[in-house]
């Protein structure tokens, strides 16, 4: 098992330097006036000054050199846990991204969406099957269908133009009404929840249609096989056949697609946070991304990176826990 | 003869569509006689057409593609960027006063804003007019036709790397395999939006032409996302290779082409294009999500995600124009939802397992 596990993650580290090689070639792929520019237009003071600035900026991130070189640079940079400052505000982009604000808004929004994801989902799931081809199924498909054709823009928009500009039931937008201070921690807490209604309610809807075909698909195959028919064939109630073997069994893979679930608890929702401006990592990283901001971008998008091959990782480890008939090696 | 009669209803019930009963009110032929046997192809598409949300998925987009590509012909008062320069007359009214309050006279501007911008519906402009003075009723047709087709033409790229890659990797397996699978696993981890977001930065620093600018952003982007099929089609061809009927076919002696166009290709295609039907839907999700941020096809150019642009922008649209941003939004939900309506039914109607 340890064997294994240490295996997986050397492989981890290989794909990860695949990953940072491919997306430093992209970043390097925009014209270096581009880049200078942005650095001119962040930097104040005289001619002098941006000279020198932006001398130890290209220094900084290898963009005098060439590509792989650059590449070089950036690696050694990371190696020493140096992960340069933001071009954009000239922070650095670890405490910056990282900081609990950031990062906390966003995995405490994912966090309760999927939460009520799964709440809804699975039993959604379990009536679908359990009464496949009746009305009830048809009704519950369409319905979830619906809710992974929306466009996430399209649909935050409008339920911040219906609920919050109209009805004005919840605050527009941000995680906190400018210039209130609050008298109790509590009352702090549930103004922040109450923030966090509609862009949780917009990622919950969109996510639920997955996570709802999953678990019928996986109940309908559980129903179809053989221990289901001896368990109704010894005269087991229906509901002890559906919940005590047929649901069992449909735990494995939603257990396993919990440990899935670790890049989306931490990268935030990047058009729902910035349709309803909040102020976490998803949406700083989607400015930082249209601003051709290097060093956010690479940190930002190697996190990413980080947190998918670690989930697969932890995704297969669940496997060989949860189900027996798997055995990892 | 009763049982006869009993037999045939649940074949009809049950095996479904692999027998047809020729003639229900025939009983004295016997039953082998009087059933036929479907071409798969015919029980796919009996099955698909059983389905209420199939249809339903087919109807929608047909008229979809209708309004699209047909509407443009028989409405041409309004070309795709043409804004309506008619003008719109405002009026404002204000009272000009002396020091003492009273009244010296009222005055009424009337000024001519050139461009007839943000009309309400009416006879001229189905769906009003846009912030520029645009028919939106004409631009959501000539936004339908690029949304939809680049969509089909990124579905259609990735779909041809993946198959060709999958199909290396497994049909050859050893070395070749394994690179390919090590990228695959590499280009799985880029987190797909942001990688979208960054090439579409790219390409806007060198300064693209706008022409070509959203079909060079899509192709890119198959460059990245051809894993999901490529792992598809490797792990069907692993598990067909080991089926007796391709060791019978090897035996045989039939050549490699003809092994895997005729007896492999036929048995992965139905998981290939229920995949690249559920995938129709995403690329048009992904490419007005990058037309929304800004990122995909440019104003004055339409596509639907450019359409629902503006209110990112304008919170004055967003609450009183709905006419604006709205429609573009349902054309969308109705061509995702009718992909995967399609994918859905596609997927079910395939599955061999499958009893109905």
């Amino acid at each position: 098992m340890v064997k294994y596990i240490l295996k997986r993650l050397g492989v981890s580290i290989l794909i990860l330097l695949g990953v940072s090689l491919i997306l430093y070639t992209l970043l390097r792929c925009m014209p270096t006036d581009f880049v200078e520019q942005k650095i001119l237009a962040l930097t104040t003071g005289g001619a002098e000054v941006q000279k020198e600035m932006e001398e130890k900026l290209y220094a900084a991130y290898g963009l005098n050199g060439t590509i792989l070189e650059g590449y070089w640079t950036w690696l050694t940079n990371i190696m020493r846990l140096e992960f340069g400052t933001s071009f954009i505000n000239g922070r650095e982009v670890l405490s910056e991204l990282f900081s609990a604000d950031r990062l906390g808004t966003s995995f405490i929004v994912a966090a309760i969406a999927t939460v009520f994801e799964f709440l809804i989902a699975i039993p959604l799931g379990i009536t679908a099957a359990t009464h496949q081809y009746s009305l009830r199924d048809y009704l519950v498909t369409v319905l979830v269908l619906i809710g992974i054709s929306l466009p996430s823009f399209f649909f935050g928009q409008i339920l911040k133009n219906i609920f919050a500009i109209k009805l004005d039931w919840f605050p527009v937008s941000g995680l906190k009404d400018a210039g209130v201070t609050y008298a109790t921690a509590g009352e702090a807490m549930l103004d922040y929840l109450h923030h966090m209604c509609l862009p949780v309610f917009t990622v919950v809807i969109l996510s639920i249609g997955g996570r709802m075909r999953m678990t019928r698909t996986n109940m309908l195959e559980v129903l179809n096989s053989d221990y289901i028919r001896t368990a109704r064939a010894k005269g087991l109630k229906e509901h002890k056949v559906i919940y005590k073997h047929a649901f069992r069994n449909t735990m494995i893979p939603l257990v396993t697609g919990l440990a899935g679930l670790i890049p989306s608890l931490f990268s935030g929702a990047m058009i729902t946070e910035s349709v309803f401006d909040l102020p976490g990592i998803g949406s700083y990283a989607l400015k930082a991304m249209t601003q051709g901001d290097i060093p956010v971008i690479m940190t930002y998008n190697m996190f990413l990176a980080t947190l998918s091959v670690l989930g697969v990782l932890m995704a297969d480890l669940m496997y060989g826990i949860v189900d027996p008939r798997v055995k990892l090696s | 003869m009763e049982l006869n009669e009993e037999f045939k209803t649940e074949l009809e019930e049950y095996t479904d569509a692999e027998t047809e009963v020729i003639s229900a009110e025939d009983t004295e032929t016997p039953l082998d006689k009087n059933v036929r046997l479907l071409s798969p192809t015919r029980m796919v598409l009996r099955r698909f057409f059983r389905s209420k949300l199939s249809v339903v998925g087919l109807i929608m987009l047909a008229s979809l593609f209708l309004f699209c590509w047909a509407g443009p012909l028989f409405y041409t008062r309004w070309s795709k960027t043409d804004s309506d320069r008619s003008g719109a007359i405002e009026y404002s009214i204000e009272e000009v006063k002396d020091e003492n309050g009273e009244i010296l006279f009222i005055q009424v501007l009337a000024t001519n804003t050139g461009v007839n911008m943000l009309a309400k519906p009416s006879a001229d402009h189905l769906l009003g007019t846009d912030e520029q003075g645009m028919d939106i009723f004409t631009r959501l047709m000539y936004g339908g036709r690029l949304s939809l087709s680049i969509s089909f033409l990124a579905v259609f790229l990735t779909a041809s790397l993946g198959i060709i890659l999958g199909g290396i990797a497994g049909y050859y397996g050893g070395l070749v395999d394994n690179i390919i699978m090590r990228i695959c696993d590499v280009l799985m981890c880029l987190p797909t939006l942001p990688l979208m977001l960054i090439i579409g930065t790219v390409l806007d620093s060198n300064g693209v032409s706008q022409d070509y600018y959203i079909y060079l952003l899509m192709g890119l982007l198959s460059l990245f996302s051809w894993t999901g099929m490529a792992r598809l089609v490797r792990g069907q061809i692993l598990y067909l290779r080991e089926q007796e009927y391709m060791v019978a076919a090897e035996a045989m002696g039939y050549s490699t082409a003809r092994r895997i166009f005729k007896h492999l290709i036929p048995n992965i295609l139905p998981q290939i294009l229920v995949s690249m039907t559920m995938s129709l839907g995403s690329m048009i999700l992904y490419e007005s999500t990058l037309s929304y941020l800004g990122l995909g096809v440019r104003v004055p150019f339409p596509s639907w995600g450019t359409m629902i642009e503006i209110i990112s922008k304008r919170t004055d649209i967003l609450q009183n124009h709905f006419n604006v941003w709205g429609p573009s939004g349902i054309c969308i939900i109705i061509a995702v939802l009718g992909f995967n309506f399609i994918g859905d039914g596609l997927r079910d109607a395939l599955d061999p397992k499958q009893r109905r």
